[in-house]
């Protein structure tokens, strides 16, 4: 079979299989809708959380990110998995012990306030509505390239799928989807991977793949630092950062990873406090499987291209360079007319554009796999996608259903809240696709400062609002306004406003706008401390919240009001 | 007596203890191994790895998970002995 039939194949049987879970676990009430009825096992919620978060970047772009980046691309492999441990030890717990079922909704009662709770919702709704329109175009992405479908149809039929089973399942629905893509994408991610490593270094497992040697005896780092310098690009494993920024992207991506809401909910579907710990180390140790075996793909991909094409006759390169020429992935461009690729740093003479997702899309040809493997990997990527789509999408709808018309309209059925929280997701969906469809120029670039925004909102406010019970509701306002403002003022200033000074030379301390993040949380802290100094103390009934959501006994199945 | 005040000061303070400790190491390998003396420890190898870019794509993360597990080991101990379990 070629390769279309079976990547049609083995897509529709995935989502035969994702429809199938949504329909046999519909959710009938609130509670199922929000926190999945909160019975999850912590292993299950452990490998959807892990799907949750790893999205079509996570799967396609971000191996290519770390080839041409290096070193560099440390940041996002710590940055995205180090904010697991902050998750488990300082929020996790002590939120589901809280139990109720959303993130403004502890934010309101710990803070005592309705306009904490809406500043709250304005930032969850900010930062899921950035991120999911940036992975509906990824839906959009990968239908088109491996169906060979126009992208404006890849997003409607993206948007379907995620209608069908977040709408009709609800949290319970979404995480036993979930469980299913993230087997899939993991296996796909990893069969590919296992192949190359073999074939470059006579070792299975990619992870010390990376630090094997190849055919010729040489460590494969040393090689690769050596083939990179001699064409006159920086050795591999050395930064090009300064490390001050290196330092404050990754803090920010860690704190952030923490502070999303579409992560921090998923705590709240598993039974007990121990759970929850227990299930934050299982989500890690599931996205430890793919985090850690991308940078071995990285590096494996850019030996591989660089030393398949360069100083090649253009008429002799492999196969999957001519396959990849037509998508425009990778493109050759013989500037000086000697029938041979060269690949420069220097934009003016290199004649070979590598895009980065090729590392991990060409990968099974690279591998010389078989058909089935590419249908696999198409199967896996969309699994990336739709999963996180759909987490996010439920946030947008909780937040809407319950924090916004329930903190107003205490009084309504628990029916009618069912109702809204659905058409809210309806919603969610048909705005994520229009902005699919229709990508602002800004939305990737916004993706990755969702980050920025929800470690300069949301952490420091809830950290603060467990661990210290003097925080209040006034510094808590101010402290989450100023860290945001600061956040989003400095980002536009440098990334829109005046993109030209966006350099180096120009930042506030040597920190880009990918890492201000962090000083936007320091900011926060600061102020909520400042504030809080000089106003009154919480009252008594809060002091006792606080007291209560410390110790582990007594929790019950997250709780309606 | 499970919940004197006095006991919950002691298990807290315990809990912030472990805390203080488990984030150290975080702190440690992540941003102190991967970053800060990255260049000084790229004068060892691991294997074919330089051992400060080892620490920032592999090892870094793989003690991410150990932490996590020895955190979640602990406290469980930690809530028995006060009984404040659930359960």
């Amino acid at each position: 079979m070629d390769i279309l039939t079976w990547t049609y194949l083995l897509v529709g049987l995935s989502f035969v299989v994702y429809i199938g879970i949504a329909i046999w676990t519909r959710a009938g009430s609130t509670q199922e809708f929000y926190v999945a009825g909160g019975g999850v096992s912590p292993l299950a919620n452990g490998m959807a959380t892990a799907a949750d978060w790893m999205s079509a970047a996570s799967f396609i772009s971000m191996a290519g990110l770390i080839s041409f980046s290096g070193y560099d691309g440390s940041v996002y492999l710590m940055g995205w998995t180090g904010g697991y441990v902050l998750l488990a030890l300082l929020l996790a717990p002590y939120l589901r012990k809280f139990g109720k079922f959303t993130v403004p909704d502890f934010v309101g009662d710990r803070y005592y306030s309705n306009k904490a709770r809406v500043v709250a919702v304005i930032c969850a709704l900010f930062v899921s509505f950035t991120y999911v329109a940036g992975q509906m175009r990824g839906v959009g992405i990968v239908f088109s390239r491996y169906l060979e479908i126009p992208i404006e149809w890849g997003v409607v039929i993206g948007m379907c799928i995620v209608f069908f089973y977040a709408v009709l399942g609800g949290m319970k629905g979404i995480t036993y989807t979930q469980v299913a893509q993230f087997c899939v994408l993991i296996f796909a991610y990893m069969v590919p991977a296992i192949f190359i490593s073999m074939q470059l270094t006579g070792n299975a497992i990619p992870q010390f793949g990376l630090g094997g040697t190849l055919a010729d005896g040489t460590p494969l780092l040393e090689k690769l630092d050596g083939v990179l310098a001699d064409l006159g690009f920086a050795e591999y494993t050395s930064g090009r950062k300064g490390m001050t920024d290196l330092f404050m992207i990754t803090l920010a991506l860690m704190v952030g990873t923490a502070g999303l809401p579409h992560v921090i909910v998923r705590f709240f579907t598993v039974p007990k406090v121990k759970d929850a710990r227990l299930s934050a180390g299982y989500a890690l140790f599931f996205i430890a499987i793919l985090y850690t075996t991308a940078p071995a793909v990285a590096a494996f991909g850019i030996y591989n291209a660089i030393n398949s094409t360069s100083e090649k006759n253009i008429a002799e390169l492999p196969v999957w360079v001519q396959n990849w020429q037509k998508t425009n992935l990778i493109s050759v461009d013989d500037k000086n007319g000697d029938g041979k690729v060269q690949y420069l740093p220097d934009p003016a003479t290199n004649e070979l554009a590598i895009d980065k997702d090729i590392m991990v899309l060409a990968g099974p040809e690279i591998a010389k796999l078989p058909n089935w493997v590419v249908g696999l990997v198409a199967a896996g990527a969309m699994a990336a996608a739709l999963s996180t789509a759909a987490g996010l999408l439920l946030v947008i709808s909780t937040s809407v259903s319950r924090d916004l018309v329930k903190t107003f309209n205490p009084g309504i059925s628990e029916k009618r809240e069912l109702l809204i929280a659905r058409v809210a997701a309806a919603g969610a969906v048909i705005c994520a696709g229009y902005f699919g469809v229709n990508p602002p120029g800004f939305v990737a670039e916004v993706v990755a400062f969702a980050f920025g925004l929800a470690a300069a909102s949301f952490f420091p406010v809830i950290i603060l609002g467990i661990f210290s019970t003097r925080i209040n509701k006034e510094g808590a306002i101010a402290g989450m306004v100023s860290g945001l403002v600061f956040t989003i003022g400095y980002i536009v200033y440098f990334k829109f406003l005046h993109p030209e000074l966006n350099s180096p030379d120009h930042w506030w301390l040597g920190i880009s706008p990918e890492g201000v993040g962090s000083a936007g949380m320091f900011l926060n802290f600061l102020i909520c401390f400042l504030i809080s100094k000089f106003t009154p103390a919480p009252p008594q009934h809060v002091q006792e919240l606080i007291q209560q959501i410390r110790i582990p006994k007594g929790a019950g199945a997250a709780q309606n009001h | 007596m499970s919940d004197s005040p006095n006991r919950m000061t002691s298990y807290w303070k315990k809990n912030l203890r472990t805390l203080l400790v488990l984030l150290s190491v975080w702190f440690i390998v992540s941003f102190g191994f991967g970053i800060i003396l990255v260049e000084p420890l790229n004068q060892y190898h691991l294997g074919g790895y330089p051992l400060g870019f080892w620490f920032a794509q592999q090892g870094s993360i793989y003690t991410f998970i150990i932490l996590i597990f020895v955190y979640v080991a602990r406290m469980n101990k930690l809530d028995r002995e006060f009984d404040v379990h659930e359960d």
